[in-house]
Parts: structure tokens; sequence; C-alpha cells
């Protein structure tokens, strides 16, 4: 397929590897956090890692929306699905993640409730045009990528009128989260392979910060595994040099301003909440988004006077701890034994971009032990 | 989730919507968050929305730069289990 075949070209990831290997300096670590579940996917995928010199570390970061969602958001998830009338609907991977008592929105409906799995926003909308006596609530989750479509969803409804169709909205910022893993300063980061699809949107500005705030060099990468091994050597590069900027592999979709007109359309509706929990990071002052008084009779948080509750992690999970970079999967005592895809203990273990997922999908699981 | 693609399209319709081909399957798409879109541009297709356009002269730009890469190096940096000085 055009765009994408030429960027996963075997001989040119080979190339690439030896440039990597012969630029990458002997004497010093590499410690590369690749934001985005996507870049984990392709690393694992592609078996990205393996043609790395050992002094090349990647390290997965918190860039999977299905990882991050703490479980007392999943909770009142469930909770809003088994009310009388309504019908959830949301993303394949959300319907996987255990809850309280290890309670997925899938073993939710099961048990009865009405959970549907939608693939776009546009498809809440017309599961409530379709259920005029239902209140149909779309259980929003996700990044700068995932949060113009529901923006859209609720311009639509409101120009519709539709009255029985309300978002429960858990989009959360990029930005805010690879702060608080800088200011942490927990994990080992040395560079950071910025995120593709979230930079169309936002653009490569907001991350000119952290190149200057922590002298952090960023390099926008695609998906595919070449631009994902350009991109480490760019970091490598600028390692070596001692130079901390934002550069932009990703150019054929990525400029520095982004799409101004998704911008827009999610400035209208949604506003900053004052703090939002994150699975792993904790509450993070500017990290989420609510949505906006003028839009109100579209927030399900307000109609269903929602209540909001912590809950610890299952004990034997470390989902925190890989999503903050200091631990791997395979440091989970219970990796690839008691939790599996099949069935997850931990978010991390549900989508294909988390990082347990991606060790157990790509065969580290026989490595481990 | 994240993950989205390239995809062409291929016919302009009704509501601010466009067919897309994605290697051979038709997917009807939105297009309410890009301006200006024509039959033919490739767009990067995201939980059923065109987030943006893709450029193709960047592309070409990137393909040339991993084209580039490696010219003129060594053989035994071509294998895997070279090491790296
Ligand atoms: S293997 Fe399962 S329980 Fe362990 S950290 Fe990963 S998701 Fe959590």
């Amino acid at each position: 397929m055009k765009y994408i075949d030429e960027f996963r070209d075997g001989q040119l990831a080979q190339k690439l590897a030896a440039d990597i290997r012969r630029e990458a300096r002997s004497d010093r670590a590499y410690g590369l956090m690749e934001f985005c579940g996507g870049h984990t996917h392709a690393i694992f995928r592609y078996g990205v890692q393996g043609l790395l010199p050992d002094n090349i570390n990647m390290i997965h970061g918190p860039g999977c929306p299905v990882c991050v969602l703490p479980i007392g958001r999943v909770d009142s998830a469930i909770e809003l699905a088994y009310r009388p009338n309504v019908i959830l609907c949301t993303y394949g991977d959300m319907l996987r993640v255990p809850g309280s008592n290890r309670v997925s929105l899938l073993k939710a409906k099961a048990g009865g409730a009405d959970v549907r799995m939608i693939y776009s926003s546009a498809d809440a909308l017309k599961i409530a045009q379709e259920n005029p006596d239902k209140q149909v609530v779309f259980f929003a989750i996700g990044f700068e990528t995932t949060t113009p479509p529901t923006a859209v969803a609720i311009l639509q409804a409101a120009t519709m009128d539709l009255a029985n169709f309300s978002v429960f909205s858990n989009h959360v910022l990029t930005p805010a989260a690879i702060s608080a893993i800088m200011g942490s300063g927990e994990a080992r980061v040395d560079g950071v392979v910025g995120p593709a699809h979230v930079s169309t949107v936002i653009g490569s500005r907001p991350y000119e910060l952290f190149a200057e705030q922590y002298h952090m060099p960023v390099v926008i990468a695609g998906f595919e595994p070449l631009d994902v091994m350009q991109a480490i050597l760019m970091l490598v590069r600028q390692l070596n040099e001692g130079r901390a900027e934002v550069e932009n592999e990703f150019s054929r979709a990525v400029t520095r301003d982004g799409n101004l007109k998704a911008q827009a359309m999610v400035a209208e509706v949604f506003e900053l909440r004052k703090t939002f929990e994150w699975r792993g990071l904790g509450w993070v002052p500017d990290s989420g988004l609510q949505i906006r008084e003028k839009y109100v009779a579209y927030d399900a948080e307000k109609r269903f006077e929602l209540p909001y509750q912590s809950v610890a992690d299952h004990p034997a999970c470390e989902c925190s701890a890989i999503i903050r970079g200091v631990k791997k999967p395979l440091d989970c005592k219970v990796f690839g034994t008691v939790c599996t895809p099949d069935n997850p203990i931990g978010s991390c273990m549900v989508s294909s971009e988390g990082a347990c997922a991606a060790y157990y999908t790509y065969g580290r699981y026989k490595e481990s032990r | 989730m994240c993950l989205a693609i390239p995809a062409r399209v291929a016919e302009l319709q009704e509501n601010d919507t466009a067919m897309v081909e994605l290697g051979g399957v038709r997917k009807q798409i939105s297009l309410a968050l890009v301006d200006g879109v024509s039959v033919g541009d490739y767009v990067i297709v995201h939980v059923g929305y065109a987030l943006n356009r893709l450029d193709p002269d960047e592309a070409a730009k990137t393909l040339a730069l991993f084209a580039e890469i490696g010219e003129g190096i060594a053989p035994e940096f071509l294998t895997p289990s070279a090491s790296s000085e």
C-alpha cells in the first residue's frame, strides 16, 4: 500500500540499523522513550530493538490511552452501563480492561448491561438516533487524536438537538504526560521519540518546551518501522552532538502548528480539568479535558451525576511502573502466567499498544524465564 | 488504539464524508476535521475521521533520506551481528 510499504522496506531497515550501530558511541548508553503505544507496537512487530546495539534501550512510555485510564474511571463506566435505559458505547479495547474485582465492560455486557463496541464517534450518534427511548453514552477515551472526533460528535449532537446523547469524557493531553514523566525524573530518559498522529493534530510546537526546559531531544516519528529507526538515528546524533532540539521525521503529516481546524473544534467543546487521575502517573494537573458549560447537556458526568472514586491497582500488577518507564513487563511476576491477553489483570496487557501485550504477542514471553 | 493509516480518497460524498481506499477495502470516513480535500489525496484516518492530509513531497523527501543513508558504508555494518565500533 502506498505510503506504508515504502516505509517498511527490510533492506533499508538494515542500512538504517548499520548507521545507528556505526554512530552510537560504545562508551555511553542511550535511553530513548517512545511515548506512543503506536511506536511500542511498531518496535515489537518489526523487531526494531533486535536491530539496535545493546547500549540503546527503548523505554516504553505512557502513550497508550487504554493503559493510562485508572480503574476508578473504568468502574464509573461500568456503573453507568448498568443503569436502566443506558446504552454505553466505546472503542473496542476499552471493553476488556478490568475494573475493580476484575469486572470489565465485556463482563458487564454478559451480565445484561447494554454495551456496544463502536469504531467511530459517529457510530455513537447513529445509535442515539436509532434509539430515541434510550440514553446513549459515549465512553470517550484517548489523547489528541481521538478528542477532535469526540468534539465533532458533540457539535453534531447540538446541531441535531439530540436529547438522548452524552459523552463521558476521559480525554487526556500528551504534553502533560510527558511533563509528568520528565518532572519525576524516575525513568532514565535521554531522548524522546515524539508521537506521530497526536502531533498531526497538535503540531511539533508543544514539544519545544521540553527540549528547552529539560534539555531533552525530541524527534517526532511516523509509526512505520523505518520512521522509528530514522528517529532513533536522529536522536543518537543529537545526543552525540549535545543538542536538544525538536526535529520532525514525520514531515509528511506533521507541521509545526498542526491541524488548526481540529484544535479549534476541541477548544470550542472542551476545557482543561484542574487535575485528572492517570494510571501510573497519579493526579496530574491540567492533563485532562472536560466538556464546557455551553455543552453541559452532552456531559454524561453531569447528566448522570457520576461519582468518582480512586481505586488501587491489583497488587501484583506492575502497569503503573511500566507506564512510568521504570519497569519492564518481565519484571511483573504474573506476566504471561496469570496475566495474558485473553485474561488480562492489568490494562497494559489489553491493547496491542500496551507494553505487556506487545511483549507477549511478539515472543518476549518465551525468553522470559 | 492510536493506530491510523494513510488512505486514498476515492470519492467525496455528502455531509463532509468521503469514501477512502485502504489496500483494496473501501470505507466511509468523515472529513469534518480537514478542509479542502480532493479525490486522489492521501489522508491519515483514525477512528473514522481524516486527521489531516499527507504531503507527497515531504514523503518523497523522507524516502530519499532513507535511501541516502548507508551509501558508501562498509558491508560489515549491514549484518545485524556487527559491533558498534
Ligand atoms: S503482566 Fe499483567 S499484571 Fe503484570 S504489569 Fe502487565 S498487565 Fe499488569
